[in-house]
């Protein structure tokens, strides 16, 4: 147990040491640069460059095991995150919507155009306050009533907007023509091309949305057994289905290989300087 | 030495990759760690050495740079950065590439985000960009910061009949109806194009859903890769275009970069991304064939 300590002791003197090093070579590398703008700015941000070095190799450390450094790059972040949200919260939404809905005086004092009084918005005011209320033990059931305003505007808000775009819109959207630009057989092979706006290209692609959505319903259609021609749609569009989960899977593998790329960049270049 | 080195890290990610085949033939257990390396070399290599492939623009990428490309000079365009400093290496050089081209084309540019996180990024590319490569744009002209506001898709639904609603002011504290670029403008409906920049809630789907299809406005997004695929259904019809992931992003900055010579040096992170891609994508299905021989190979030993 003892070992142990002395040994991440040694470990946090090692890690110190180096990123101390580490500012000070970059304070003077910056001082010494093109776009030098004096030596306190080289220090303060030499300072905030390895800060977040360290804090970024803190975070990939956890891909060896959990340890400390994550812990605290973890916990740091949630609470900046947090302060952060409630600083804009409360200027984006009560200093800019509420008070110069509610406040002359108010909106004079915080710098912001007064709109006159609107007895409207004291009903958000009131429900905000409601809100508050789960704080307290005996009265926190209060609070339910502004959270059940909140699900039942969120809801009604949604169910229109989904419905028309999201539903309405989507069906009318595989209504597409099975063949595209149809002039004959003879046309279609004298103008033959592989192009991707082509006539070939565009009729197989609608054949494939057509096929691809009749399938992919029949496939959650349960009131009939999956048998004969019907089993095999279904297992078409459970192949669909496949085929449309690995192209979403290779597409998080690119996002996540972007955000890994992201920072190995900022390592790369603008920490370490290898890169320009 | 440029060569020589990247003859070197090919060469140890190749016969790195067969000894896991033949550990994994051996019906060994591979560490995760050792993926965890082999992924970080894939990605750090041509990082180094500036693997880059050139790009060319999809028809998907193609019409919403061409959208921006024929709307008449002086039309508006609102770009909503929706995402935060998580997301940013991703989508920040489609947000990027849309506001030189903007610019470039003399649009007058409303920039707005849905995520708080949005607004030290609009400023930095305030700063980088329009203060650094167009210095003759002015705020308040040609160009407008109108921030954050809280509520999401609720924002949306109030903006789309009256900005003055929700926005008051510029992020600056400056009053909408002071500003020139803000004369005639009530609603979103007064915009030619609205472009999306983001990836989560809310973000280019809510942008869709409520503010370019009950207003009938041209609505364009730019989106990270994970929630690309959720957003291909409203191509064509709902959606002028989508740049998916950084590979869209590249394919941007490529036709950006061929039909305006100007930005021939300007920085391209999209198609600098496309080298550690390829590769790590190599890697990754690399892993995926060996695991799967691995498991059959294993699976016929078993008695």
């Amino acid at each position: 147990m003892a070992n142990s300590k002395r040994i991440s002791a040694i470990i946090l003197i090692i890690v110190i040491a180096t990123f101390l090093l580490s500012w000070i070579i970059k304070a003077f590398n910056l001082e010494g640069s093109p776009n030098n703008t004096g030596l306190w700015f080289s220090i303060r941000d030499a300072f905030f460059i390895t800060i977040a070095a360290f804090l970024t190799l803190a975070i990939f450390s956890f891909l060896y095991k959990d340890n400390p450094y994550y812990k605290f790059a973890e916990h740091l972040f949630v609470g900046i995150s947090a302060a952060y949200w409630m600083c804009v919260g409360f200027w984006s939404t009560l200093i800019g919507n509420l008070v110069p809905n509610i406040s002359s005086s108010l909106s004079t004092f915080f710098r912001v155009p007064y709109k006159g009084l609107h007895f409207t918005y004291f009903v958000p005011l009131i429900l905000g306050i409601i809100l508050l209320m789960r704080l307290s033990s005996k009265r926190g059931w209060i609070s339910r009533w502004a959270l059940a305003w909140i699900v039942g505007t969120t809801s009604g808000l949604n169910l229109i907007r989904y419905l028309r775009t999201d539903f309405i819109s989507q069906v009318s959207n595989t209504f597409i023509p099975l063949l595209v630009d149809w002039k004959g057989v003879g046309p279609f092979f004298s103008h033959f091309s592989l192009s991707s706006t082509g006539q070939f290209a565009m009729t197989l692609s609608n054949w494939v949305i057509f096929i691809g959505v009749f399938c992919g319903l029949i496939y959650f259609f349960f009131s009939k057994e999956h048998k004969g021609i019907f089993g095999t749609a279904s297992r078409v569009g459970i192949w669909v289905l496949m085929i449309t989960f690995g192209a979403s899977f290779g597409y998080t593998v690119m996002g996540r290989v972007s955000l890994l790329v992201g920072r190995l960049t900022y390592l790369f270049r603008d920490w370490l300087g290898l890169i320009s | 030495m440029t060569n020589i080195g990247l003859i070197i890290s090919f060469l140890v990610i190749g016969v790195g990759l067969l000894w896991l085949f033949i550990l994994a033939l051996k019906g060994r257990e591979v560490d995760r760690r050792i993926i965890f390396i082999f992924i970080g070399l894939a990605v750090s290599v041509p990082l180094l050495f500036r693997i880059s492939f050139s790009e060319k623009a999809t028809p998907i990428v193609r019409d919403v740079f061409y959208k921006i490309e024929n709307l008449p000079e002086g039309s508006n365009i609102l770009l909503s950065y929706d995402y935060g400093p998580s997301m940013a290496p991703e989508v920040e050089p489609m947000s990027n590439a849309f506001l030189r081209h903007a610019l470039a084309k003399n649009h007058k540019v409303f920039i707005m985000c849905l995520w708080a996180t949005g607004q030290s990024l609009i400023a930095t590319a305030i700063d980088s960009i329009i203060k650094k490569e167009f210095p003759e744009k002015i705020n308040g002209v040609d160009y407008i910061n109108i921030g954050f506001k809280a509520g999401g898709q609720g924002v949306l639904n109030v903006i789309i009949t009256d900005f003055r609603k929700m926005y008051l002011t510029d992020v600056d504290g400056v009053n909408l109806d002071s500003v020139p670029i803000f004369k005639g403008i009530k609603s979103l409906k007064d915009m030619d194009l609205l472009i999306s920049i983001g990836g989560g809630f809310p973000g280019v789907k809510e942008w869709i859903l409520f503010a370019g299809a009950p207003g009938n406005i041209p609505t364009a997004g730019g989106s990270a890769a994970v929630a690309a695929p959720l957003l291909y259904p409203y191509y064509p019809k709902q959606m002028v275009g989508l740049l998916g992931g950084i590979k869209g992003a590249a394919e941007y900055e490529s036709e950006l970069k061929k039909v305006y010579p100007q930005f021939a040096n300007m920085p391209t992170p999209g198609i600098a991304m496309m080298g550690p891609q390829t590769l790590a994508h190599l890697v990754v299905m690399a892993f995926i064939v060996i695991g799967n021989i691995a498991f059959f190979v294993n699976r016929r030993r078993k008695p």
